[in-house]
């Protein structure tokens, strides 16, 4: 059984496709890249993998559940974590401060809990805490817990913010584009990070713009084009591959690979 | 001085403050009835703090709950001659379901659409409070609203003891605000006003947070209105106009949205300022309405806000400081083992 | 028969000040993202302006209106350089705040400078006037006249002109705007001078019908908000469409159904339009 099987994924905006007839299958445990130039419908794709949007059409089944039609929420709960390319973190608030909400979903304690502080809400509150450190410690960031987030660097931001994915316990993370924004030298720690992360046993599926990065670091490589996919293969397999080449890489971007 | 007025130290001085408070003005009714609505003020803005300032939702019918709980109590003491606590316990329940299935509809609808449903909600009891001669009294109000009855040998029928009275519940609903704001359930709050769509992608179910906090938010609203009603004995349906919510805000914003001492320190400084320029009263907004703007420019988060952030800084400072001595110690002595070396 | 014309008319009248009113508001949408409150400060100080300089200065209706048109645009260009420009990367609920604040001072200092009274406002078109058997004010013909002329002469500008179709790209997609090199200040502060234009006009000519007085912009601007969000924000046809849906239902509801409810109209048609479509009656699914 495939991890994440996606058949026939459509959708359409108005009279616009955005993403058409995607057959696609994640495989477990391995960095898998989405790339393509802008407007591809990468971004959308992503939207309909973490259940923003409602597919036209197609399926995506995850561990041999249909979450075509799942919200958002549950998703999460099933072990699907997403970054986003704006982090959206709380600027004003502590970096521990913004990470701790993450396990929230595997807590149960409820407004009566809270008025009461109930047994459970204080084992719960501990619980969060320490996920939270065990998070930020895994991607290296445990002298910058108290910080406030305005205060550190872009590429802390980042890490923060996977952080947060991770302290949901997920099972697969989606990062979009998480290089965006920051310098080589950082590029490639996070790079190192998204290996960690597979190593531990977390599927990872990414939306990359940088191709040296995407190059070094994935197992597998989509390539999409107007929405459609146009090929699928190792790194090795899509820079030799004449329709990319013809498509995506004919122009700016085969530069920047060289 | 930051410490003596935060932290447990500032509470319980606060605390200690308001318990002797009247007994500086035991004759003065007037000065403990102005304290009085301006604690009610305070429960009430509670209430609106916690959805607009924590979970990021700005509801403008906060008024219209206000005047649901002030006109349940209204009503039910005075046309159905019940008992003031029995119609104050019904009050807030009632204040809970309207706003419930209200709150069903209302969050469907999302950021500026949240904002202009609610205030047109908000006009609506209005006009309905305003219209409904046979149940309201109309334009004319209702009159003759009881004291709270008396509990055993204690009376409410003096402005000491309604004074006290309205500071148990004031007490009571920030101690419920505050458990609420520190909980998980609060960091959830405050997740989904920092952005719903990450909230979502960490598996909360925002919709019902959302509903619940509205619910919790008006509680507070139709308690504060139900206490309102009992101290004036009398109420008219501009309680629920767009005035009262502005007011509301006002105070909110200045005193700083999102924050816990925030409803206290503007409430009371309003109200206050409110009555020492008495004369002013019909004009006041002339300096209000300015003081709300640059706030929101250059203070976003209001007094308590800006002095939570002067305490940062100055901490801030120090800290560093500190660090950077440590610092200079570090590397004094790795230049000296380097030396031995 | 003749009542149900007649009560067309008046809401063919009614509906043109709501769509004057509505299409600042939906301009200026398009530049804040949020709903300006504060815009109907800009209505109650055009009818006051209009008001106030025929009575300092004994001129004429159409004088007055235009001296309180230029006064308006400056003061709609000012709310913009002062209060929003600076709150542009602010969180939206600021925005709201920051207008509320500015509806709260207008409404004072007009009550400060020319008291809390109502003012009737002298028109040259109090006749009445025959049409097709009906008998009404020349007045409500005017509004109907200049509000169509007014339209008209916008909708040549917006299309016609490089800085009109700025001002409709960007009310209809910010960022869009902003990729496409548009001066986005420049856009911003030409918008606030329209809605400030049409509010002003829109005030002046409802006030011979409606009078003068400090809360004179409450109603207009809450149902302001009902006619855009039938036509979806930033939609000028679409407030064209919910003007009249909004000036004609409330006519015709104050006399079939009820004059003391007929506030209650406008609102409880949003009211089920919001339930039943949470974004607006014709908004549209966007990335």
């Amino acid at each position: 059984m495939a991890f994440i099987k996606i058949e026939g994924l459509t959708k359409q905006f108005g009279g616009l496709t955005a993403v058409n007839d995607v057959d696609f299958e994640i495989e477990k445990g391995k960095i898998t890249a989405i790339i393509g130039p802008n407007g591809a419908g990468k971004s959308t794709f992503f939207n309909l993998i973490s259940g923003f949007h409602r597919p036209t059409s197609g399926s995506i089944i995850f561990e041999g559940i249909d979450i075509t039609k799942t919200p958002v929420h549950i998703g999460a709960k099933l072990g699907i974590a997403r970054t986003f390319q704006t982090t959206h973190l709380f600027e004003q608030s502590s970096v521990i401060d913004n990470v701790i909400v993450g396990h929230r979903l595997r807590t149960k304690s409820n407004l009566f809990d809270a008025v009461f502080r109930t047994r459970r809400e204080k084992q719960e509150e501990q619980e969060a805490y320490d996920r939270a450190i065990e998070a930020l410690d895994f991607v290296g960031l445990l002298d910058l817990v108290n910080r406030q987030v305005a205060a550190i660097s872009q590429e802390s931001k980042k890490r923060v913010a996977i952080a947060l994915a991770l302290a949901t316990d997920p099972k697969v993370m989606f990062l979009d584009e998480p290089a965006a924004g920051i310098n080589p030298d950082e590029t490639d720690n996070l790079a190192e990070l998204m290996k960690k992360i597979a190593q531990s046993g977390i599927t990872v599926c990414t939306i990359e713009h940088k191709m040296q990065m995407i190059m070094g670091l994935a197992d597998t490589i989509m390539v999409l084009n107007h929405g459609a996919k146009i090929a699928e293969g190792t790194p090795e397999e899509i820079k030799n591959n004449p329709i990319v080449i013809e498509a995506y890489l004919g122009g700016d971007a085969l530069a920047e690979v060289n | 001085m930051g410490k003596l007025l935060t932290g447990r130290n500032g509470i319980l001085f606060m605390l200690g403050l308001s318990i002797l408070f009247p007994l500086f003005f035991l004759d003065n009714r007037y000065v403990l009835y102005v304290m009085t609505t301006s604690f009610i003020f305070i429960i009430a803005i509670y209430g609106m703090n916690l959805l607009a300032g924590y979970t990021g939702q700005l509801s403008l019918a906060h008024a219209g709950f206000f005047a649901i709980g002030a006109y349940s109590v209204g009503i039910l003491t005075t046309k159905a001659g019940m008992n003031f606590w029995l119609a104050l316990v019904l009050a807030v329940i009632i204040t809970c379901v309207i706003g419930f299935a209200l709150g069903i509809i209302a969050l469907r609808t999302r950021e500026h659409f949240f904002a202009i449903y609610t205030l047109i909600v908000g006009y609506l009891i209005y006009l309905l409070i305003d219209k409904w001669d046979g149940l309201t009294g109309g334009v004319r109000g209702l009159i003759g609203i009881p004291i709270p009855n008396s509990i055993g040998p204690i009376e409410f029928n003096s402005a000491v003891s309604m004074y006290y009275l309205v500071l148990l519940f004031l007490v009571l609903s920030i101690f419920i605000g505050v458990r609420i704001v520190r909980s998980l359930t609060g960091r959830t709050y405050i997740a989904i006003r920092n952005s719903e769509e990450l909230a979502q992608t960490l598996g909360i179910n925002t919709r019902t947070n959302k509903l619940v906090s509205f619910v919790v938010s008006v509680a507070y609203a139709g308690l504060a209105g139900g206490l309102y009603a009992s101290l004036t004995r009398f109420i008219g349906p501009e309680i629920a106009g767009i005035e009262m919510v502005f007011n509301f805000l006002v105070y909110l914003i200045v005193g700083g949205i999102g924050t816990l001492t925030g409803p206290i320190v503007g409430t009371m400084l309003f109200i206050w300022l409110t009555q020492f320029l008495q004369s002013f009263q019909e004009y006041r907004m002339l300096i209000f309405g300015p003081i709300l703007v640059v706030i929101v420019i250059f203070y976003p988060t209001g007094l308590a806000g800006a002095f939570y952030s002067l305490k940062h800084k100055w901490l801030g400072n120090k800290e560093q400081k500190k660090e950077k001595i440590s610092e200079i110690e570090s590397m004094k002595k790795t230049s000296i083992q380097s030396r031995e070396v | 028969m003749e009542l149900f014309f007649q009560q067309l008319l008046n809401g063919l009248t009614l509906g043109s000040v709501y769509i004057l009113v509505g299409i600042g508001l939906t301009l200026v949408f398009g530049i804040l993202h949020v709903p300006n409150f504060a815009h109907g400060s800009l209505y109650l100080i055009g009818g006051y302006m209009t008001l106030m300089t025929m009575k300092w200065f004994g001129v004429h209706y159409f004088i007055a209106i235009i001296m309180s048109i230029i006064t308006v645009a400056l003061l709609a260009v000012l709310m913009e350089r002062l209060v929003f420009n600076p709150l542009r990367d602010a969180p939206a609920i600021h925005d709201k705040i920051a207008a509320i604040g500015m509806v709260l001072f207008f409404e004072a200092l007009v009550s400060l400078m020319w008291g809390t009274e109502y003012h009737r406002m002298q028109t040259p078109f109090g006749d009445t006037i025959k049409i097709a058997g009906m008998s009404t004010s020349a007045q409500r013909i005017l509004v109907i006249a200049v509000a169509a002329m007014v339209v008209v002469l916008l909708y040549l500008f917006l299309k016609k002109t490089m800085i009109g179709a700025s001002i409709l790209a960007m009310a209809q997609n910010r960022e869009g705007a902003f990729l496409v090199g548009i001066n986005a200040n420049a856009v911003a502060m030409m918008t606030f001078a329209i809605s400030g234009v049409l509010a002003a006009i829109a005030a002046s000519l409802a006030s011979p019908i409606n009078l003068v007085f400090p809360a004179m912009g409450h109603l207009v601007i809450l149902k302001a908000f009902v006619v855009v969000i039938i036509g979806g924000m930033g939609s000028i046809p679409g407030a064209i469409i919910g003007g009249m849906i909004l000036g004609i239902s409330e006519s015709l509801g104050a006399t079939y159904i009820s004059n003391d409810y007929k506030d209650m109209i406008a609102f409880l048609l949003l009211i089920i339009i919001m339930t039943a479509r949470p974004k607006g009656l014709f908004a549209k699914e966007v990335y």
